[in-house]
C-alpha cells in the first residue's frame, strides 16, 4: 500500500488510496473526502455507493448510436419525436452532453468512442465507423453533422469520415469552426481566425 | 544561474491528454533540441495557448522552468500550415513526419539543422501539397543526419565502383552492394537503376531541387520500400502511423511493401 495513506486506519486508508486515483483527485482532496464521507449519515454513503455500483451493472452501449445507457436503444434513439434524417457523429459519449444542451439539434447521435490517431496506431476499425456506415445503408438519412473536436486527429478523422459517407449521396456537414463566444481576437489562434474569416456570415 | 522564463521557437511534435484541461507537449525546438512542457488549461475552449500550441504548429514560445517539465506561458503561432489541416493525405504525411522525429531524436540536445529541414519540410509540403517526395526527402536526410547516410557511390562491401545496372540494398550493411556482394547476401533486396540515381541526387540537392525530380508511380514506391525498410531496420520497429499512410494510399502501395520483402525473399533462394 501507498505509504502516503498508512497513518490512518487501513478502511480509511483504502478509501483514500482510491479517491486518489480518480481525475483531479489529489491525496489532500482523497483526505478530506475520506474523513467527509465518514461524518455522512450511513444512507447517504450507501446512496454514492450503490451510484457508482450502478453504472458498471446497468449500463451498456446503445445498439444503435453506441451511446452509455441504461435502456437499448437509448433514450435518444427510442424518442419518437426526434428527426431520423439527421445523424451527429461525436467523439465521445460525453460530447452529446453540451450538444443536447443547445437545444439546437434534434437529430440522432453515433459516438464513435475516440479519433484516428495515426502515432498512437489508432485505426478507423478501432472506431465504430462501420456501424454509421450500416446505419446509412439501412436509414433514409439525408444529413451527417460532423462534430469531432477541431484539432489534428478530429479533422483527420472527419474528412475521412466525409470520403466514406460523401459516395452514398447523402450531405455531410461539420460543425461551424470559429471564435468562442466571450473570447477575445487576441487571443484567437490563427487557425480559428482564418476559418472564423472564411465562414463569415451576413448580419441580417 | 539559468534564466527562469526563455523563449524559443519550436514545432510541435507530440500532445497528449494531462490531467483535466492541461496537454503534455513534446516539442522541437530551434535552441534546445526536443523537450517537453506543460501547456496548461489548453483544452479548454477560449485558451490563449489553445490552437497555438497543437500539433505540428511552428509557434514562438514563452517557457518557464519547472521542478520536472517546463510549463509553456506564452504561445503565438508563426506558421500553422493550414492548407496541410485541409487535406487527409498531406495531414497524414505530418502525423508521420512527427512520429519520426520523436522516435529518432534525443531530448534536450539542440539540434538546429534538423529543426530547419522538418520546419522546410512541413512548408513545402504546404506550399506544393506533394507530400509524397517531400517525406521521402526527409527521410534520407534524416538518416544522413544520424550519421546513417546511406552508401550510393560504391559498393558498401567491397568498396568498388558501382555499376549502372540494378544492384542490391542492405540497410545492415549502410547502402549498395554490387551484384556480386548483394547476390550472396540473404537480407539484401534489389535497387533499381533509376532509385539509386533519386537518391543520389537527392544527397546533394535541396530541397526545391527535390522537389522536381519526376518519379513513375513505380520507381516512387520503389524508392519508398527502400527508405521505410531504412527507417525500420535502424529503429528496429515499425512506425505506427505507417499502417495508416498505406491504408490511405489505397491497396496498390500495400502490395508494393509486400513486392519488397519478397524481393528480399526472393534473394535469399
Amino acid at each position: 500500500m501507498n505509504p502516503d495513506f498508512l497513518p490512518s486506519a487501513r478502511p480509511i486508508s483504502r478509501l483514500i488510496e482510491e479517491l486518489n486515483k480518480l481525475p483531479g483527485i489529489g491525496p489532500k482532496s482523497a483526505q478530506r473526502l475520506a474523513y467527509h464521507l465518514l461524518q455522512t449519515p450511513p444512507e447517504r454513503t450507501r446512496d454514492l455507493a450503490e451510484a457508482i455500483i450502478a453504472i458498471k451493472q446497468n449500463l451498456r452501449l446503445c445498439s444503435t448510436c453506441l451511446n452509455i445507457t441504461d435502456t437499448d436503444p437509448c433514450g435518444i434513439c427510442a424518442d419518437g419525436t426526434r428527426d431520423t434524417t439527421r445523424i451527429c457523429v461525436v467523439e465521445e459519449p460525453i460530447d452529446i452532453l453540451p450538444l443536447e444542451r443547445t437545444k439546437k439539434f434534434r437529430g440522432l447521435y453515433h459516438v464513435l468512442h475516440g479519433v484516428i490517431s495515426p502515432g498512437d496506431g489508432i485505426k478507423p476499425e478501432d472506431l465504430h465507423i462501420r456501424e454509421l456506415l450500416d446505419r446509412l445503408n439501412s436509414n433514409s438519412i439525408i444529413e451527417v453533422i460532423l462534430a469531432t473536436n477541431p484539432n489534428a486527429e478530429g479533422e483527420a478523422t472527419s474528412m475521412y469520415i466525409q470520403r466514406l459517407v460523401s459516395p452514398l449521396g447523402i450531405r455531410v456537414t461539420r460543425l461551424a469552426r470559429g471564435l468562442p463566444f466571450g473570447g477575445d481576437l487576441e487571443y484567437a489562434d490563427d487557425v480559428t481566425l482564418s476559418r472564423a474569416m472564411e465562414g463569415r456570415q451576413e448580419m441580417s | 544561474m539559468a534564466a527562469r522564463v526563455y523563449r524559443t521557437t519550436g514545432i510541435i511534435i507530440k500532445r497528449n491528454k494531462f490531467g483535466e484541461a492541461d496537454r503534455l507537449l513534446t516539442i522541437f525546438t530551434a535552441d534546445h533540441g526536443k523537450l517537453r512542457a506543460i501547456a496548461k488549461g489548453a483544452m479548454r475552449p477560449g485558451s490563449k495557448l489553445g490552437g497555438n500550441v497543437e500539433l505540428l504548429t511552428h509557434s514562438q514560445l514563452m517557457l518557464a522552468r519547472g521542478r520536472n517539465l517546463d510549463i509553456v506561458t506564452q504561445a503565438q503561432a508563426l506558421d500553422i500550415f493550414l492548407p496541410m489541416r485541409d487535406s487527409l493525405e498531406l495531414m497524414s504525411c505530418g502525423f508521420y513526419l512527427s512520429e519520426l522525429v520523436d522516435s529518432f531524436i534525443e531530448e534536450n540536445v539542440e539540434d538546429r539543422e534538423m529543426f530547419e529541414l522538418l520546419l522546410d519540410t512541413l512548408r513545402r509540403l504546404t506550399e506544393t501539397g506533394d507530400g509524397e517526395r517531400m517525406v521521402r526527402f526527409f527521410e534520407l536526410r534524416l538518416l544522413g543526419h544520424l550519421g546513417y547516410t546511406p552508401q550510393l557511390q560504391k559498393c558498401a562491401n567491397c568498396d568498388r565502383n558501382l555499376r549502372p545496372e540494378t544492384n542490391y540494398y542492405n540497410p545492415a550493411q549502410g547502402g549498395v552492394l554490387c551484384r556480386e556482394c548483394g547476390y550472396s547476401d540473404m537480407s539484401a533486396g534489389t535497387i533499381s537503376v533509376n532509385a539509386q540515381k533519386v537518391l543520389r541526387l537527392w544527397q546533394r540537392s535541396d530541397i526545391a531541387t527535390a522537389g522536381r525530380v519526376k518519379l513513375s508511380t513505380e520507381l516512387a514506391r520503389e524508392i519508398k520500400g527502400i527508405l521505410r525498410d531504412n527507417v525500420r531496420y535502424l529503429l528496429e520497429k515499425q512506425l505506427k502511423s505507417i499502417d495508416w499512410l498505406d491504408r490511405l494510399a489505397g491497396d496498390s502501395s500495400l502490395n508494393c511493401d509486400k513486392a519488397v520483402t519478397q524481393n528480399s525473399n526472393g534473394s535469399q533462394e
